[in-house]
């Protein structure tokens, strides 16, 4: 086998994309040799789950890529005690399609269910439960690891501890991930009693957001258009798994957006629109059941939803804010966007809790997390999303890499500024157009 | 609830093969997959088995088919009784090569037509001794009309559909159902040296064991998979000779 050169593999956010050397192993032993050729071909190479990434950080721009969606199988699944362990191609859609229905749900779940159990390790994702449950990685018992230098070893908390923690949050780069284990939670029925109520302004989130701590899923949805007293308006969204209404998992997706949208269908005019209809739809005042599917995955229904943002694709960006200083900020990170009539068509905001990851290099810290997205109009983008960034800065916040594909060096590492131990522990083989981008010298 | 089934897998490491035993693992049904990559069959296992089913497996090379008949009573001894055989195995092969090299030629011929009746019609002896019985085996569009770029593979599989139809015929009004499976385009390992796989002809093998399923439950003799390949098969082989004899298909 050789690696296969794929002209134009796609970030989420298609602004980065290009070549690559591409192998696809079809089983975990096939994985050494596919890291060799992809590497052979590409002088360096990195793992690629369901590239739902939006930058650069699943990119290895003219290098190798081993593409781990072959690897999608279970291992072994321990219906009593709620423990499966799984390759790491295996997506939360598929292995949710087989835990769902003996009462099992991922303990952490990102806002899209095609994302690998790989790619979920490697940026440590956080979902609408974070206040209460942490990260995914918090909830990962053990993971299988294929380094170029000591072949597949097995990390947990108290085997090869270090790459355990580093390879939590660790962009793919000490290693390739070959199969994860991770520690499910119970769930009654595939339902939510949910609740959505309208906030009219930021401090009315903050306040609300207290008040549902007990609720295990908490995010708002913040109309970016709004500014002055009703700076942060928007949708406070709450669940909690209901204590019965069955065990049905959800159905294979809804329609695809088949080609680019012309010149973007998104500008201001549009997402102007659509969020004073968001607003008003019945939705926003829901109390009520609701499966799980449309309450954890709105936007996968429309499969290739980013094909929307036009050809020249968009940005995404998502910072967290340290809870001294999140009030603060977020309110003058809403008034810069609103002040740049640059409207963001998804712009999320959540409170993050103290629970501390094993990971290294997680992203999520104590206080708020706010995301937004920006169709690429080149430099304008650019320029306000750097201004976003000094924000932050100055707040002591950090930025996503999942999420972002032009986060500046000197951001990152004061972000992250234990990201030398990662570089020290990366796998010699193993890069990304993102850690290329972090780590080369001025 | 319908009882378990108990099936024989021929070629457990198909894609194809793969997701149709997905769909039906949840039900708690019983396997034996046979295949000749030891490695791959020990993982589909295990995932079958974290699905609920049951499952056994056995590493052979099925285009071999000396003593054909022990062996398959070994398999049927096995599963306790063969309630469906699903046959999937198959080498897409390169016709210069078959043009070229006699061996090669043989070999397709072997895996894709000689091999695979004799596992048919021993599946239909046995379903024969036990009055009932399922046998899905994929064909292909290729055999529905011979093509320069791909006539060895084509005869091949025309071969084999020709077999599973007269099978059809034989078992008419019985309770043995015969299934001839005719994908298109499907993106699996044996097409993945081909560019544009995500061009609109193309169908995952999810889509297609979707397809499979439900011609078994309706018992339909012949499927072709995506559905339109019918529509596209019907205007290839209805092309007029001095249009065909232009195109480079
Ligand atoms: C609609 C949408 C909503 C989202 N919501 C959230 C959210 O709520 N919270 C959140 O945290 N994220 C969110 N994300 C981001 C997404 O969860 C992450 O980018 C995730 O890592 C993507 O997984 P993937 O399988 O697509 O991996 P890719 O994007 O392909 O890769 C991601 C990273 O993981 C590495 N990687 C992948 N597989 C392996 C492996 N086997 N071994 C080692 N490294 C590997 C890659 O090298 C890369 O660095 C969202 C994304 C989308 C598109
Ligand atoms: N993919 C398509 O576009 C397409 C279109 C029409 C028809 N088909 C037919 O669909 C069937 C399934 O193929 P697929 O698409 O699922 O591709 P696939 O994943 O490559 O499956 C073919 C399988 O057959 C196995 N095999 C080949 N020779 C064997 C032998 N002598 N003994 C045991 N196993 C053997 C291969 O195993 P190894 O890995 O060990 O080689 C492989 O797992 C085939 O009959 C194929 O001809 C496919």
């Amino acid at each position: 086998m050789t690696a296969r050169e794929d002209l134009n593999v796609l970030a989420w956010g298609r602004v980065h994309r290009g070549r690559h050397f591409v192998s696809d192993p079809a089983t975990r032993n096939g994985v050494g040799a596919a890291i060799r050729e992809t590497a052979e071909a590409g002088a360096s190479t990195l793992a690629h789950g369901l590239g739902r990434s939006y930058g650069d950080s699943g990119l290895n721009l003219g290098g190798g890529l081993v593409r781990t969606t072959g690897l999608d199988r279970l291992i072994a699944f321990d219906r009593a005690a709620g423990i499966v362990r799984a390759d790491a191609g295996l997506s939360l859609d598929a292995l949710l399609r087989v835990t769902v229905p003996a009462g099992w749900f991922v303990p952490v779940t990102p806002g899209t269910k095609f994302v690998t159990l790989g790619g979920a390790v490697a940026n440590d994702v956080h979902g609408k439960n974070h206040h209460l449950a942490g990260t995914f990685g918090s909830h990962v018992t053990r993971f299988g690891l294929w380094r170029s230098d000591r072949g597949e070893i097995e990390c947990a908390p108290d085997e090869n501890a270090d790459l355990f923690a580093l390879t939590i949050g660790g962009f793919g780069l000490t290693g390739v991930i070959t199969w994860v284990e991770v520690r499910l939670e119970r769930i009654a029925s595939a339902m939510l009693e949910v609740e959505n109520i309208p906030v009219d302004d930021l401090d009315a989130f903050f306040s609300l957001s207290e008040r549902s701590d007990s609720w295990p899923f908490t995010v708002a949805w913040v109309d970016t258009l709004a500014r002055g007293e009703r700076l942060g308006r928007g949708i406070f969204s709450r669940g909690r798994w209901a204590g019965n209404g069955g065990l049905n998992p959800h159905r294979s997706g809804g329609p695809r957006l088949p080609l680019d949208a012309p010149g973007g269908l998104l500008n201001s005019l549009t997402v102007g629109a659509f969020n004073r209809l968001y607003r008003a739809r019945p939705g926003a005042r829901f109390h009520g059941r609701q499966h799980y599917d449309p309450f954890f995955y709105p936007l996968d229904r429309l499969r290739d939803w980013n094909r929307m943002y036009g050809s020249r694709g968009f940005y995404q960006w998502q910072c967290a804010i340290p809870t001294a200083h999140m009030r603060e900020a977020v309110r003058v990170l809403l008034d810069t966007v609103a002040a740049s009539g640059d409207a963001s068509f998804l712009a999320v905001l959540k409170t993050f809790g103290d629970a501390p990851s094993p990971g290294v290099l997680s992203f999520p810290m104590s206080g708020a997390t706010l995301a937004l997205d920006f169709a690429n109009r080149g430099a304008d983008t650019l320029s306000l999303l750097s201004r976003l960034d000094r924000v932050v800065a100055e707040a002591g916040g950090r930025l996503y890499p999942a999420k972002d594909g032009r986060l500046p060096q000197a951001m990152f590492r004061a972000g992250f500024p234990r990201w030398t131990e990662l570089e020290a522990a990366r796998d010699p083989i193993l890069m990304s157009s993102f850690w290329r981008r972090m780590t080369e010298e001025a | 609830m319908a009882a378990i089934n108990r099936i024989l897998v021929l070629g457990a490491t198909s894609a194809i093969a793969e997701r149709w035993c997905r769909l039906r693992a949840a039900a708690g049904d019983s396997f034996l997959l046979v295949a000749r990559d030891g490695d791959k069959l020990a993982a589909i296992a295990a995932d079958l088995t974290a699905r609920g089913a049951t499952v056994g497996t056995s590493t052979e090379d099925l285009a071999d088919t000396a003593d054909a008949d022990t062996r398959f009573s070994r398999w049927t001894g096995t599963l306790g009784g063969i309630d469906t055989v699903f046959l999937a195995y198959g080498i897409l092969g390169d016709q210069q090569e078959a043009q070229s090299d006699t061996a090669a030629l043989a070999r397709g011929l072997q895996a894709n037509f000689t091999s695979a009746v004799v596992w048919c019609e021993l599946a239909a002896r046995a379903f024969e001794l036990a009055g009932a019985g399922t046998l899905v085996a994929i064909s292909s569009v290729a055999g529905d009309r011979g093509r320069r770029t791909n006539y060895a593979y084509g005869a091949a599989k025309a071969g084999l559909s020709t077999y599973l139809e007269g099978m059809a015929h034989r078992f008419a009004g019985t309770e043995i159902t015969v299934i001839c499976v005719k994908p298109g385009f499907v993106a699996t390992p044996m097409t993945a040296h081909i560019d544009g796989r995500d061009g609109p002809l193309w169908a995952t093998p999810d889509q297609v064991a979707e397809d499979i399923e439900k011609a078994v439950r309706k018992r339909r003799p012949e499927i072709y998979t995506r559905w339109f390949w019918r529509f596209v098969m019907l205007v290839i082989r209805h092309l007029p000779r001095p249009i065909f004899n232009k195109m480079k298909i």
